[in-house]
């Protein structure tokens, strides 16, 4: 067993039990900081799967902007006291059913998908995902695309200020 | 090179994604709910990262996709943070069956 795949299974299963560690703690700072352990494995795998670039955007727009919201926001609303108000259990039976089934089929889908096995997906080799390479290609091919997200950042935050202020 | 096929890091990414959808379905505190839509997107993210190194290992399309998600997931968060804080002024709580104007 190579230390890629030991590297591997170790992202994979502190990805998964964080995860479900997001769903299942009783408090939503507990929750915000499990996501952020989340947002770490997945980080992870894409420096392994050589995109080094995308971990650290991942990293800072994620566990470092985004999460940080969140938690402003539960401590603004003073959640982190309060328990979290949970559905009734056939709910939450109707959602493990279902997301198990859909789950099982999915896996079965991806097993049979004859196309696909025994393909690698060369990790560990190559600079492609570095930042010169990206940013050739960000400023050519992805110009357009590139824009119109600035246009749809300002609009956000002009939304957000707007719906957000006191009226 | 090593063992690791693209089918493990799809089993990974279905997992997260089915975790994140469980989550959506079961949980009333918007804000958990926000967090479990983060989830789905990640394991989007890592599928298209998988097959872009797989299908086409001199490309970028895949990342490029990824960043524009990341992009889009960021100005997705911070408006419903902003209707999150705007419901929770007028109803004084942030379950989601509580802010049931819209429901008939």
């Amino acid at each position: 067993m190579s230390a890629i795949q030991i590297l591997f299974w170790f992202l994979s299963g502190l990805a998964l039990v964080s995860a479900i560690m997001v769903l299942i703690s009783k408090n939503p700072v507990h929750s915000v900081l499990w996501l952020v352990m989340v947002f770490f494995a997945i980080s992870g795998h894409y420096i392994l799967m050589n995109a080094q670039f995308l971990a650290i955007v991942n990293l800072i727009v994620y566990a470092g902007a985004i999460m940080v919201l969140f938690l402003f926001v539960i401590m603004l609303m003073n959640l982190d006291k309060t328990s979290d108000p949970q559905k009734n259990w056939w709910m939450k039976l109707a959602g493990v059913i279902s997301g198990g089934c859909l789950l099982m089929e999915m896996a079965t889908l991806v097993r049979q998908a004859a196309e696909m096995k025994e393909k690698t997906v060369m990790m560990k080799e190559g600079s492609i995902g570095l930042i010169g390479n990206l940013g050739k290609l960000l400023f050519s091919d992805y110009v357009v695309p590139f824009e119109i997200s600035s246009v749809l950042f300002l609009s956000a935050m002009v939304g957000a200020v707007v719906i957000g202020k006191k009226n | 090179m090593s063992e690791i096929t693209v089918t493990h890091i799809l089993f990974v990414s279905t997992a997260l994604f089915f975790t994140g959808m469980y989550g959506l379905f079961t949980r009333r505190n918007m804000i958990t709910m926000l967090m479990s839509v983060e989830l789905i997107l990640n394991s989007v993210n890592i599928n298209f990262v998988a097959f872009n190194k797989y299908l086409y290992p001199g490309k970028l399309d895949g990342v490029f996709f990824t960043i524009f998600v990341i992009t889009i997931a960021a100005a997705e968060a911070a408006v419903a943070i902003a209707i999150i804080i705007n419901l929770y002024r007028s109803h004084h709580s942030i379950d989601v069956e509580d802010a049931s104007e819209l429901k008939y």
